[in-house]
């Protein structure tokens, strides 16, 4: 990337602002400022990944031992289902979208979102639309007990009726989301700094301008399967149903041509925040800038390319399998490229383990690990008998968990010296760490094992041969799940300006205009564009 | 944000892109519906759903019979969740050189104490035979109106297009009986057969 040279001018100007806007609670309900949004995005996803995790507990008590101890298969399944949906929808993808508001603007040079009356918007459905999805848990019949993956005709043959509470939840969050990524588009498309081309944009900006054309080639496909289902359940369609004419497989073939883009579009954004901070520690600039772009798109091409991987075992022509699975291990050349970057912007670098690098050095180890089981999951034969194992939780809870997760964690330790003003506490964050990384492969790890023995997944029971097995996995989630409260609590400390005061720039090797504005950022930034060399 | 004149044309250029993304916002929404029609006629194409065609074959007694191949052809029966009704084939399973036609029949009984009307989908595994798989005559083809108590044979006339590939010589047929009672009485037989 080039260097960035800000004139005294704008910075200067930053300080002379006063910050215009209503106190309480009407300025959270009313505001269109960019950085107030993405900090309610941020608390709502965070909150989310809580209620999605104390679920994930609920799931990890009862397979704590064979047998039937604390809920009924019923209610297991709710758990399972919901877990799922809040943690895709409603911890991950509002952090991203959080990172998102905050960053882009301040990282290309422009004073807010370009449409920030829509970013209000797209930010105060959300807590409504998750409102809807959790009242279901006290409908007759309980919550969604379908999975996430709301397969037909379990979502509509044999649902309950909180399967419509289900469907128009989906259709806000899938609003939302679309807002989300046309605000972002336009944003990186008009209101660059004069001298930001888009050659000189940060990748955590590329790898969301790139995601943002995912979200709005495919979230759109999730509404009609959501729209579909709901048409199947109450108004006699027959999409998904044989005896009507329908086909149950071809829910799986819309829902996966939805799902797999949607899988990269929780991974893109981390890859951006990674290549951010890898330089600043490793005291280099990134290796490869254009490549990593390049891959980037490569990856959000091919993600188009390989739904079907998900459904080997539906059944399908010989030459069928061969093409989804050499796409899909196809996928694995654009993902090495950017690990190879990464490692070599660390090689012969002048490294440092503050916190975010920590949480990055282990996104780069433990996401390769998810991305290494993903190339097994691709080979078909062997699909036959991974599918619906342990194998498979064990594979995406590495890329979504040690991957994206992570990398949120990462970005929120890099950027909370600039959204608080202060420093977060050294101590507690090294301990969040340790205990996080320590216990998500307690969690996830043994989960291969089990998985490759056969155990299946979305089931409250299991064979008395993977007891001991799961005891321990169960007792790596409670030490994740409670080690997660010590992040909780440094972002307490952050908001309530607990801590030394950070200044402008407080990581050394650094890149990026955001470090020009003091910390915490002033409330409207760059009124007057940067000038970028 | 700010009114000053550097930013109007900035403002235009927004809405031609906000107009763009959100015609494609609708255009995948509408794609997402097309792919149903898509995949259907996809599948008719390839035999990729294993679908065979509800319509009869013309029957062809004078196609000259592949006597050099035998395939082995399985009946498959199942009854949709909870009815409890007999369904059978006579033979699990036969043996038939491509172009020689056959008759299996089927068995059916209603142990209900109501009449009801059912309907039969095939389905064929591997997928690619069903595209040579010719059925002259089918009860398949149409509803099957049942007497509480009723039972019924129900025959199947079929034959092997001799174009079948050398790889495959062996398939299975599979039924799944449908309870069609309630639609029955909305919908009428000619408008679903099609």
């Amino acid at each position: 990337m080039s260097t960035i040279v800000t004139d005294t001018h704008s910075a200067h100007d930053a300080h002379d602002h006063h910050d215009h806007h209503p106190k309480g609670i009407k300025r959270w309900l009313f505001t269109t400022n960019h950085k107030d949004i993405g900090t309610m995005y941020l608390w709502f996803s965070l909150i989310m990944f809580f209620v999605g995790g104390s679920m994930a507990l609920m799931i990890r008590a009862e397979l704590f031992q064979p047998g039937m101890q604390i809920v009924d298969p019923h209610f297991f399944n709710q758990m399972t289902t919901m877990h799922g949906v809040i943690m895709v929808f409603g911890a991950v993808m509002p952090a991203f979208v959080g990172l998102a508001n905050w960053m882009i603007p301040m990282m290309i040079g422009a004073p807010d979102m370009a449409l920030p009356r829509m970013n209000n918007w797209s930010f105060w459905i959300l807590p409504f639309a998750f409102l809807i999805m959790l009242s279901s848990f006290f409908m007759p019949g309980g919550a969604p007990a379908f999975g996430w993956t709301f397969y037909a005709p379990l979502s509509t043959t044999y649902s309950t009726d909180s399967t419509a509470l289900f469907v128009f939840s989906m259709h806000i969050m899938g609003m939302s989301s679309i807002m989300g990524a046309i605000n972002v588009i336009v944003t990186i498309m008009n209101m660059r700094a004069p001298g930001m081309s888009y050659m000189k944009m940060p990748l955590f900006v590329w790898t969301w301008f790139i995601t943002a054309f995912l979200l709005i080639a495919v979230m759109p496909v999730l509404a009609g399967v959501v729209t579909m289902v709901l048409t199947d359940k109450y108004f006699g369609t027959a999409f998904f149903d044989a005896a009507g004419g329908g086909d149950p497989v071809l829910f799986q073939h819309l829902f996966w041509f939805f799902g797999h883009p949607e899988v990269y579009i929780m991974i893109l954004p981390s890859f951006g925040i990674v290549s951010a901070i890898i330089p600043a520690f490793a005291r280099k600039p990134l290796f490869g800038y254009a490549s990593m772009v390049y891959a980037t798109a490569a990856i959000a091409g091919l993600s188009f390319l390989v739904w079907a991987h998900h459904m080997f075992t539906t059944g399908m022509p010989t030459f069928a399998s061969l093409f989804f699975m050499y796409m899909t291990m196809l996928i694995a050349v654009p993902t090495g490229v950017k690990v190879f970057n990464w490692v070599s912007t660390m090689w012969r670098g002048a490294m440092t383990f503050e916190t975010p690098m920590l949480f990055s050095l282990a996104f780069v180890v433990l996401f390769t690990i998810g991305g290494f089981s993903g190339i097994m999951l691709a080979i078909t034969p062997v699909d036959y008998q991974y599918h619906d194992t342990y194998f498979v939780v064990a594979h995406f809870h590495y890329v979504l968990v040690s991957g994206a997760v992570f990398s949120i964690m990462a970005a929120a330790y890099y950027w909370l010296p600039k959204w608080s003003g202060v420093m977060y506490d050294t101590f507690l964050s090294k301990l969040h760490f340790w205990c996080s990384l320590i216990s998500v492969n307690i969690l996830f790890f043994p989960m291969h094992f089990v998985g490759l023995a056969g155990m299946p997944r979305r089931i409250p029971d299991y064979a008395l041969q993977f007891a001991d097995i799961n005891a321990i996995v169960s007792v790596g989630g409670f030490l994740f799940g409670f080690s997660q409260l010590i992040f909780l609590a440094v972002c307490i400390k952050c908001a309530l300006k607990k801590g030394e005061p950070a200044p402008a720039k407080p990581w050394e090797g650094a890149e990026g205009l955001e470090w020009t504005v003091p910390s915490p950022a002033p409330y409207h930034t760059f009124d007057v564009p940067p000038v970028i060399k | 944000m700010s009114e000053s004149p550097e930013q109007k044309p900035q403002r235009q250029d927004n809405s031609r892109v906000i107009t763009r993304l959100l015609g494609s916002v609708i255009i995948m929404f509408a794609f997402g519906f097309a792919l149903v029609p898509l995949y259907e006629k996809f599948c008719e194409i390839t035999g990729f759903n294993g679908r065979t065609s509800n319509t009869a074959a013309v029957a062809n007694y004078g196609m000259e019979v592949d006597q050099t191949r035998v395939v082995t052809v399985e009946f498959h029966t199942r009854v949709s969740r909870g009815i409890p009704w007999e369904f059978h084939p006579e033979v699990r399973s036969i043996r038939v050189h491509p172009g020689e036609v056959k008759v299996v029949n089927f068995y059916v009984e209603n142990r209900t104490g109501k009449d009801v009307v059912a309907q039969a989908l095939p389905s064929v595994s591997p997928g690619e035979a069903s595209l040579y798989l010719n059925k002259t005559e089918c009860f398949c083809f149409e509803q099957q109106p049942l007497a509480a108590g009723e039972r019924a044979v129900m025959p199947m006339q079929f034959y092997l297009d001799p174009d079948l590939p050398e790889h495959i010589h062996r398939f299975t047929l599979s039924y799944m009986m449908y309870d069609l009672t309630d639609q029955a009485r909305v919908t009428t037989t000619a408008s679903r057969s099609e």
